[in-house]
């Protein structure tokens, strides 16, 4: 392999661990202030408990987040130096606003919280874990406009051999950022809530704990179902931001070849990117894509055909992973409906539910990675839409020297996660103190 | 002044900062193994970095990340071309990172002696990395016009650049050593404080011997002889050195602590005034050097960028030093039964 092709591999394989932990803490940070803020405001011991509880499981998930999100930061450099070179004026940017406005505040804050039980007052014990929270999501805000610049770059002029900012206020009013931002952490809150549904349900089951459980369970049901419910609507609204500023990802997320007014959306289909057609398409509605992409039934969506096979992203990748994505997120609609109808009297139902809600944990977080499949392989060829291709981007550097990064990547970081998810399993099965 | 200038001052002032705090957590983790008696002992000096050392970490962040937002060039020649000595500093950080959390986690000794075997490695390895990695810049790295480095990473391991290496681990662990000092009480207080004027002689060897070797093996005195006034760095370098001995005789730690917290980072500002304008400087040849003007960014964006540091950086600092104030108190064992210690 080339250093081209292992430093892709590199970076995919290191965001996806990074964002294994990611999207918990983005939630779960919430989540756990939602249960100190009632301890201050009640005085009810269980809620101090549940936010120490919780907020254990979110330490141990953060370590991992933290640590993997660092080698992040650098490897724009190490490996994809020419677009470090091409966009730095702009991304190099947005990526410092992010450490020095959020990241300071998300790691300073989270020290004072798990120290400072015993010597901050309660109201300021609790804005510091607020602090954490709020810093967290507004990380992510950066993090995802710098991501929305290489999908919808917008505010730039290409001067001087590189993209130079034009317009700081485009930048960071990016649409595409926006947006992607509000699916990415309504996703994690509601990838939170199922964890907190999950894990209570495994001890309701076991009769245990029952009142700190069902309390716990309570929060996290309502959280779930408005999380689940903004990401799906913010969805709706990026699949119209895609068929708008990148037509090609579209038509590969339907794996839609012609281009066709009143285009249909196939229930089930199979590509076969080579013959340039689907090979099985079942249950096609008339016009659906049409509408959903446009929202106008006899708006004219433009098929695969019509783009250079050079342009094309890879069609099988992301038309499956945006199924899996969709159709996760159906069924977590539906759960999470079940769980707020339970969330009164959790531990009086049925061993079938529970065990349903324990075995949700893990859907959202294949629907997030799923997403973030769609988003990146969806934007092949291209490391900058339309303005850099990712072939463009790489270092000058020797194979075997990422070849052997990658293989250390590969080890550390499976181990570092197993032991992390280890020790998640063996906390959340514990007694709260 | 241009823009380009004052980034350039805010580059060194980032890297010096981040030296000065991670300094304190990298040396309590180099000299973990050879100082600490008990598991109980071990359990203090992690709970004296434990609110602390994330925070410290985010400036390393950050300086990485105005090195791509001011100097994009700088960022992508110099972190491609020390590609497999940045890599390893990053492995080494990530095995530290999560050994403070995982450590207490599984109440075993076996299991507490790998993660105390990656907090040792992840403290020492960066430690000597980052010297040796900074003292290869101001002596001048062998990158060509195109930023490719011609050698590897022995090449690197040449004395000057082990001299450096060495400088920062001794740098840090007497900083590491006082800070520990500053967080106990006791016993451990008082070996901490013998520790630290053990390490005193040691830096100041090596900080003889690296400015002796700079002014034979590098171009970095050349700045300061043609504005003299310069040489304020080297005299507040000294006045730390000095400094840091004298209130540590007199028993004031924090203020030795203060002393020490000067003399690395005015030691890492003399490097990179000496360098300027240069942020990458090739061995090879002058004008294959990543400087402020063929490397930095568009002027909207280090406006834009400067106001950002202006307003976030002071607030950070404040937050920060709010911390260190709060958890100012030495740890003890009644600390080390309050649930959340590492």
């Amino acid at each position: 392999m080339d250093t081209l092709m292992l430093s892709r591999l590199q970076f995919a394989f290191a965001t996806f661990i990074h964002f294994i932990f990611v999207p918990l803490t983005l939630g779960l940070s919430i989540i756990v202030a939602m249960m100190e803020t009632k301890y201050v405001r009640t005085g009810d011991e269980t809620y101090k408990r549940m936010a120490k509880f919780w907020g254990k499981l979110f330490l141990i998930n953060f370590a991992l987040g933290v640590v993997t999100g660092i080698t992040l930061e650098f490897q724009f450099g190490t490996n994809w130096s020419r677009y470090s070179t091409f966009v730095g004026d702009i991304f190099g940017s947005l990526l410092a606003i992010e450490a020095t406005a959020a990241f300071f505040l998300e790691s300073t804050f989270l020290g004072v919280w798990i120290f400072g039980w015993n010597r901050l007052s309660p109201k300021l014990h609790c804005t510091s874990i607020w602090l954490v929270a709020c810093a967290a999501n507004f990380s992510a805000l950066w993090i995802i406009l710098a991501n929305g610049f290489m999908q919808h770059p917008v505010g730039y002029v290409i001067r001087n051999g590189r993209a130079e900012l034009s317009s700081f206020l485009e930048v960071i009013t990016n649409p595409y950022g926006w947006n992607a931002f509000l699916h990415t952490v309504t996703g994690s809150w509601a990838l939170a809530g199922f964890f907190v549904i999950g894990v209570s349900a495994w001890h309701l089951l076991r009769k245990q704990h029952v009142d700190f459980f069902t309390k716990s369970f309570r929060i996290a049901a309502g959280f779930a179902l408005v999380s689940t419910l903004l990401v799906a609507a913010v969805g709706h609204r990026q699949g119209n931001i895609v068929a708008e500023v990148q037509p090609a990802k579209l038509a590969a997320m339907e794996s839609h070849w012609e281009t066709q007014k009143n285009a249909p959306m196939y229930l089930f289909a199979v590509p076969d990117p080579d013959n340039e057609k689907n090979s099985i398409e079942i249950g096609g509605i008339p016009s659906l894509l049409s509408l959903m992409a446009f929202n106008d039934p006899a708006a004219e969506v433009k098929g695969l055909k019509d783009f250079p096979a050079e342009d094309r992203p890879p069609v099988t990748l992301t038309f499956s992973a945006f199924r899996i994505m969709v159709g996760l997120g159906t069924a977590m609609l539906i759960l999470a409906v079940l769980a707020f109808i339970a969330r009164h009297h959790p531990e009086e139902a049925s061993h079938k539910l529970l065990k349903i809600f324990l075995w949700t944990i893990p859907l959202p977080y294949i629907a997030l990675q799923a997403g973030w499949a769609v988003a990146e392989v969806g934007r092949q060829p291209w490391i900058v839409y339309g303005i850099m291709r990712t072939r463009d981007a790489v270092s000058p550097i020797a194979a075997h020297q990422v070849g052997i990064s990658l293989a250390a990547f590969f080890v550390v970081y499976i181990l570092l996660a197993s032991l992390d998810i280890y020790l998640l399993a063996k906390y959340a099965r514990s007694e709260p103190h | 002044m241009d823009l380009g200038t004052i980034w350039f001052i805010l580059w060194g002032v980032l890297w010096a900062v981040y030296f000065i705090l991670d300094g304190f957590d990298l040396g309590i983790g180099t000299i973990m193994p050879f100082f600490a008696k008990s598991n109980e002992e071990k359990r203090i000096m992690y709970n004296a970095m434990g609110p602390f050392w994330d925070g410290n970490e985010v400036w390393l962040i950050t300086a990485g990340g105005v090195t791509f937002a001011a100097f994009p060039k700088t960022y992508a020649v110099m972190f491609s071309a020390l590609y497999t000595p940045l890599m390893l500093l990053l492995f080494a950080l990530i095995l530290r990172g999560v050994s403070f959390e995982f450590r207490s986690k599984v109440d075993s000794p076996g299991w507490r002696k790998i993660w105390d075997t990656c907090n040792f490695l992840g403290s020492f390895l960066p430690a000597l990395l980052l010297g040796v990695a900074f003292a290869n810049i101001f002596k001048g790295i062998p990158i060509d016009q195109d930023g490719i480095l011609h050698g590897n990473l022995l090449t690197l391991l040449n004395p000057y650049g082990l001299a450096g290496g060495l400088l920062f681990v001794a740098l840090f662990a007497h900083h590491g050593a006082l800070w520990l000092a500053f967080k106990s009480e006791g016993d451990i207080h008082d070996r901490a404080v013998a520790l630290a004027g053990k390490l005193w002689p040691v830096v100041a060897g090596l900080v003889v011997l690296f400015l002796v070797m700079s002014l034979f093996m590098t171009q970095l005195f050349a700045n300061y002889l043609v504005n003299p006034l310069l040489f304020i760095i080297l005299l507040v370098a000294v006045a730390g050195l000095v400094l840091t001995m004298t209130y540590r005789k007199a028993g004031r730690v924090l203020a030795s602590w203060g002393a020490s917290a000067v003399l690395i980072g005015s030691a890492a500002l003399f490097g990179v005034v000496g360098i300027f304008p240069a942020l990458l400087p090739s061995s090879l040849n002058p004008a294959y050097s990543l400087t402020i003007q063929n490397s930095s960014s568009s002027p909207m964006t280090l406006a834009i960028m400067l106001g950002v540091a202006l307003v976030f950086v002071p607030i950070v600092i404040a937050y920060q030093i709010w911390t260190m104030r709060t958890f100012s108190h030495p740890v003890t064992k009644a600390d080390l039964d309050y649930e959340e210690a590492y």
